[in-house]
């Protein structure tokens, strides 16, 4: 009945340093070697394609915070800490769906993985949050933030980008976008 | 306000470490004497941080996006999709053959029903519905062609294909018999005691009662008036019965009694009566010691002794009442004087005969 699923597996440690790296290759393979192990279950267990993408992704969210913490120990398999990390939300996905759930269909071993899963959960809720406030925000105050602190841009590109005559312009014009933000961030 | 835009850069190059060692110095400086600059730097450096930490996960995710377009998920889903119970395997793999099996089952079961004329029967392959099935046709084409070469007679001399038995209704011609005996018929002729035969058409037919109501075309023909009534009660268990049809082709007398009062599994349409019967009895009246008419003989059950089925007389009554008079040439009237009472049997048969035909089939 099981099958295992069978492909050229990048070494655990190698994975980590891709990690640590942002290397897209890495992260290519990671994708490519894993996720028909998460098809499987999800499918085995009432799910379909489209859940399964979402589980494996926000494993994968979940590996890449906790190696990047820097408290990173394998003490297992990446494949049974990815494993175990998806069977635990497909788990949460099933009961807030109030589906009929026994028993999980298994295929490898799994570990605990409480603690991950309950930091994960904070960081979901702070990503949610600070996607509601910079929504909240509006134009052109979303641009500049994620142009200055995410894509690290300078300010005389920003300036450049939004047409401000001076450097200062833009630089009070962040200053104003970034109280805001933080009042709705801390606030909400 | 000046200020805080100043302390905010300041704050974002330190966060960038575009500060020089010098600047450095004076940041932390600053931060070490005056706790509401510190604050504020905290302040900065957790938002950014959670900023950062969303940026990545938006990265991350539409880079993931982009490696899953990639992904064949239909294959893989081929590749990993539950393996359906023993049962659903077994189907999808013999379904072919069993669909095969069943159709020449099916074939073969009906072939053999319909070849030994399971369908063909009327009510049962235990039932034998009494009419006569005469197949010395060479004979009957030999008459034929002498008949031409002669001279036309009256109707043909030859004993049909089938024969049955038929009896009056009424004095102007209309005879009653049983539908099956009259069943696909091309055409139908009666032939009397006396060796006379008449046309006849169909007047009413009634399947599931297995009544035919026939008139003789001929418009001279009469009957003296009837000497039988028809009985309209059920008769009674017991009740001793007799008839007179043509299993051959002169009459034959048969004596028996009413054994039950449902007919063949069940039909409460019939009784079941025990006298011998003969195939061309079918359609022959059966009497009491009175002369009334009390049934119509209309098979036997195959494989039991004495077992004779008879069409009860209230559903000839019935079939006769389904008919539309207006739609009769000559008024059906049922005779209501019995004159048979109190005759010795010898007698009563003396006064049947003219009024039983035998009925022929072609």
């Amino acid at each position: 009945m099981r099958k295992e699923i069978k492909s050229s597996v990048p070494a655990d440690n190698e994975i980590i340093l891709g990690i640590l790296n942002d290397s897209k290759d890495i992260l290519n393979r990671l994708y490519k070697t894993y996720f028909p192990m998460v098809l499987q279950l999800v499918l085995n267990n009432n799910g379909n394609e489209d859940d399964a993408k979402d589980i494996f992704q926000e494993s994968v969210i979940v590996l890449y915070n906790k190696v990047k913490s820097g408290n990173f120990e394998l003490n297992s398999k990446l494949k049974t800490f990815l494993y175990s990390v998806c069977r635990r939300l497909w788990l949460k996905r099933l009961n807030a769906q109030s589906r009929n759930v026994r028993n999980i269909e298994d295929f490898t071993d799994i570990i605990p993985v409480e603690d991950d899963m309950e930091k994960h959960e904070e960081k979901d809720r702070q990503f949610t949050k600070m996607e509601h406030a910079l929504k909240q925000l509006g134009e052109p105050c979303k641009t500049i933030i994620e142009d200055y602190y995410l894509q690290n841009r300078s300010m005389q590109e920003i300036c450049e980008k939004f047409g401000y005559t001076n450097a200062d312009n833009a630089k009070t014009q962040k200053y104003k976008c970034l109280q805001r933000l933080k009042k709705i961030f801390f606030q909400s | 306000m000046k200020k805080d835009i100043e302390i905010t850069n300041l704050i974002d190059a330190y966060l960038r470490g575009e500060l020089s060692s010098a600047e450095l110095a004076d940041f932390q400086q600053q931060r070490s004497t005056d706790p509401a600059f510190d604050l504020n730097v905290v302040e900065h450096e957790n938002l950014v941080g959670h900023l950062t930490e969303y940026g990545d996960r938006v990265r991350l995710t539409s880079e993931m996006n982009a490696i899953h377009e990639e992904i064949d998920v239909e294959a893989l889903k081929r590749e990993v999709k539950p393996e359906p119970p023993v049962i659903y395997r077994l189907w999808n793999k013999y379904r072919v053959s069993a669909a095969i099996a069943a159709t020449v089952a099916m074939i073969a079961v009906f072939g053999t029903l319909f070849s030994t004329g399971y369908f063909a029967q009327g009510i049962s392959s235990n039932f034998t519905q009494m009419r006569r099935d005469i197949n010395n046709i060479k004979r009957s084409q030999n008459a034929l062609i002498k008949n031409i070469s002669d001279k036309p007679s009256r109707g043909p001399v030859n004993p049909g294909q089938f024969g049955g038995t038929g009896f009056a209704l009424s004095a102007n011609g209309y005879i009653v018999t049983n539908y099956h005996v009259i069943k696909g018929a091309d055409s139908v002729y009666v032939q009397n005691n006396a060796g006379e035969v008449f046309k006849v058409k169909q007047i009413y037919t009634d399947p599931t009662y297995d009544i035919a109501v026939l008139q003789i075309e001929d418009p001279a023909f009469s009957l003296a008036s009837l000497p039988y009534t028809f009985k309209k009660s059920a008769s009674d268990i017991g009740q001793s019965v007799y008839t007179i049809g043509f299993p051959r082709d002169d009459q034959v007398y048969g004596e028996g009694y009413v054994s039950s009062r449902n007919g063949f599994a069940g039909d409460t349409v019939a009784y079941q009566v025990s006298i011998p019967v003969n195939p061309g009895n079918s359609g022959g009246p059966l009497l009491d010691t009175k002369g009334n008419i009390v049934g119509i003989i209309n098979g036997k059950q195959t494989f039991a002794d004495g077992a004779a089925f008879a069409i009860k007389s209230n559903y000839i009554l019935e079939s006769i009442q389904a008919i539309s008079q207006d739609s009769l040439e000559k008024k059906l009237v049922l005779n209501k004087r019995n004159t048979l009472t109190g005759l010795s049997r010898q007698d009563q048969i003396k006064k049947l005969e003219p009024y039983i035909f035998m009925v022929k089939v072609y």
